[in-house]
């Protein structure tokens, strides 16, 4: 057991999936030589040489399109973008090739690749270092996307998204890189993806989070502690495929539904998961589900980002308001 | 003819002034009047000063991320200078010095770096793109600026600027190639400093010069000295009087080097030497002008100190003048995302305007 942080975590699940097998290469912007901009990535070239650690011309599409190739003729390809606000180029090489090969060519041809992204708010960044787009992936069939919350979960599913057969879209919440640490087994070890964690049990309220907003939601339930709410708490951990099962089950339970997201308001994950739950919960639930996100706008730059960004207060002011809902 | 006489493919580089200030090629030497001069190196001076203290602001956590533009000074003046004022500059995002000369203020420019959006709302006027933070989109933006200003007979080229790393995007090829086969009156300036953040630049071209990739484009190449304001400015205004006789783009590598870090969360020693940047410092792009002038007379010691004692004035206080902006309004990050706030949109703002009434009073 070590005490990593979540960065510190995917870095030594990359080096013991390399270690353990040849056909893993990680590669992408300054990923080789430097080790990433945010150092995920480090040692790696030196341990495992250039071959399979490197740097890339400045081409997302280049970078997805190659990792695409490579996945079809026997390596697995562990590619970084390095923000995701910068994926668009390669979105075209997920969206149009790598989530689709495994349908069209009727299961000859699987992509077994991740492409790892930082991405998120809340750190003060330049333009396009801010966004929260996973709706853009969940929205893809035949992608996989994870976002890891921990250092154990990170590691975990990047051993799980290394070894699976399909193409696993691997977001990592930077602003949480380096915010915490937590033991890690040293071993090999899987999260299985498709799973989500109840963090807390609880009987009065379901509140759903993942990546950087559950640190959020866990201080707003800190604050609140005297306030005697009994709130069930899950972290999807998986965005695609969504674990309804643990989200509805659990509603079924309290009859209360509160999505936590830092993503704008409409056509995102929470909405899914508020749909679903209306859906196949109706009759048990207690309150009209609600949900903290960002607005429907361009997320603004630092000096006016905290209008848009979700924090714990307002996830406090929520949770406060939906637990005190009457019909 | 400057763009015929230097080949690309031969590895040959363009320069007027060596990096002592002497006019080496007396043929290609710009007329330029006295003036004009004096405000290239003052535009200079005053990018360089603004950079060097934003970079002391950003260390005591008064300032943001910002990519300064330390060493690069004179391929970005030298091409402004070159220009009129309605053409148009299409930044890529270490474009400081060359949006000072072209109308952005300093107040403008250190307020986007800030954090606010306003820094990219430019007087009228001033005919400049926002910093374009993505890598390579731009060329297409500038492409398509250029094309609409030959149909509609404006009489303006668009200038774009690119880095070394950025030409290995794809988009940086489909904007070149657009605005070739439609003789679009384009000029791209590739700042080759010789790192893409950490990324040498063997490591994004195996062509030997970034110039020679205009031969494929079917338009002119050429590599420049991009510490040499004059050859800058040289070629430029003759990229630009080709463009606008409908003969299309021209390509320039302004060979250069970043002086400072690729931005302030980047520490360019992992992957550089000192004595490489030691050696880059002999070349300083200020240095060199400033010797020209001298030999000129048009410039002096004491004319250096007063106007160092003037900008650093200036620019400190014109921080202090951004610090006290403050925050951004809230009206501000609802009301420009389209011309019209849609209804729903306005109701999300008037929702989240009584939340914060309501926790207000709580």
């Amino acid at each position: 057991m070590a005490e990593l942080t979540l960065l510190q975590a995917i870095n030594k699940a990359l080096e013991q999936q390399m270690e353990k097998d040849k056909s893993v290469v990680v590669f992408g912007e300054d990923a080789g030589f430097e080790g990433g901009v945010f150092r995920v990535t480090a040692g790696l070239q030196k341990k495992f040489g250039e071959d399979r650690v490197f740097d890339t011309p400045i081409a997302e599409a280049a970078i997805v399109g190659n990792a695409i190739g490579m996945a079809i003729n026997g390596l697995k390809p562990v590619a970084e973008i390095q923000f995701s606000g910068f994926m668009f180029p390669g979105y075209n090489q997920i969206v149009t090739h790598a989530a689709r090969m495994r349908n069209r060519s009727r299961g000859k041809y699987g992509v077994p690749m991740v492409v790892r992204m930082p991405y998120g708010g809340g750190l003060r960044a330049l333009e396009h270092h801010s966004e929260s787009l996973e709706t853009l992936f969940a929205h893809i069939p035949g992608l996989k996307l994870v976002i890891p919350s921990t250092p154990y979960d990170a590691k975990g599913l990047m051993i799980a998204a290394i070894q699976d057969p399909d193409p696993v879209i691997f977001m990592e919440p930077k602003r949480i890189y380096r915010a915490f640490k937590q033991e890690v087994p040293d071993q090999e070890y899987k999260v299985e993806i498709g799973k989500a964690r109840v963090v807390k049990k609880g009987e009065g309220m379901t509140v759903v989070a993942w990546g950087a907003m559950m640190r959020e939601t866990q201080k707003a339930l800190k604050r609140l502690e005297k306030e005697n709410i009994d709130v069930e708490l899950i972290d999807l951990r998986t965005i695609a495929p969504l674990d309804y099962d643990t989200v509805l089950e659990s509603v079924k339970k309290t009859g209360r539904l509160l999505v936590v997201s830092e993503q704008v308001k409409s056509l995102g994950i929470a909405s899914e998961l508020i749909t679903r739950a209306n859906e196949e919960a109706f009759l048990y639930l207690e309150a009209p589900p609600m949900r903290v996100t960002g607005h429907d706008i361009t997320v603004p730059l630092p000096k006016g980002e905290h209008h848009h960004m979700v924090d714990e207060k307002r996830i406090a002011h929520t949770i406060k308001k939906l637990a005190n809902y009457e019909v | 003819m400057i763009l015929t006489s230097f080949d690309p493919l031969k590895k040959e580089q363009f320069q007027v002034l060596d990096k002592d200030g002497k006019v080496v090629n007396k043929d290609y030497e710009p007329k330029i009047d006295d003036d004009t001069l004096i405000h290239m190196y003052k535009t200079m001076s005053l990018a360089r000063v603004a950079d060097i203290k934003a970079l002391q602001y950003q260390r005591q956590g008064r300032m943001l991320t910002f990519a300064p533009v330390q060493g690069q000074e004179a391929a970005q003046i030298g091409p402004m200078a070159a220009l009129d004022k309605k053409d148009w500059l299409v930044p890529a995002f270490r474009e400081a010095a060359a949006m000072l000369y072209k109308g952005v203020t300093l107040e403008q420019s250190y307020l986007y770096w800030y954090g606010n959006e306003r820094g990219s709302q430019f007087d009228e006027g001033v005919n400049v793109l926002p910093v374009n933070v993505p890598i390579g989109s731009q060329i297409n933006h500038a492409s398509g600026v250029a094309y609409a200003s030959k149909i509609q007979k404006q009489d303006a080229v668009a200038l774009a600027y690119i880095g070394d790393g950025g030409t290995s995007h794809g988009e940086f090829h489909e904007g070149m190639n657009f605005a070739a086969v439609y003789n679009a009156p384009l000029i791209t300036i590739v700042q080759n400093n010789q790192y893409a953040i950490s990324t040498p630049r063997a490591k994004q071209t195996k062509s030997e010069t970034i110039a020679q990739k205009a031969v494929a484009y079917g338009i002119p190449g050429i590599q420049v000295d991009g510490n040499d304001v004059l050859a800058m400015y040289a070629v430029v205004k003759e990229a630009r009087e080709r463009a606008l006789k409908g003969d299309g783009p021209t390509l320039i590598e302004a060979f250069t080097y970043r002086l400072g870090p690729h931005t302030t969360s980047d520490d360019p020693t992992i992957y550089r030497k000192d004595e490489e940047v030691e050696e880059w410092k002999t070349k300083d792009p200020l240095i060199r002008f400033r010797k020209y002038l001298t030999n000129k007379k048009l410039w002096n010691k004491d004319k250096e100190e007063a106007l160092q004692e003037e900008y650093k004035k200036l620019v400190n206080d014109t921080f202090k003048k951004v610090e006290a902006s403050g925050l951004v309004e809230l009206d501000d990050v609802f009301k420009y995302n389209y011309a019209e706030m849609p209804r729903d949109l306005q109701k999300q703002k008037e929702a989240y305007e009584a939340y914060l009434k309501e926790s207000e009073e709580n």
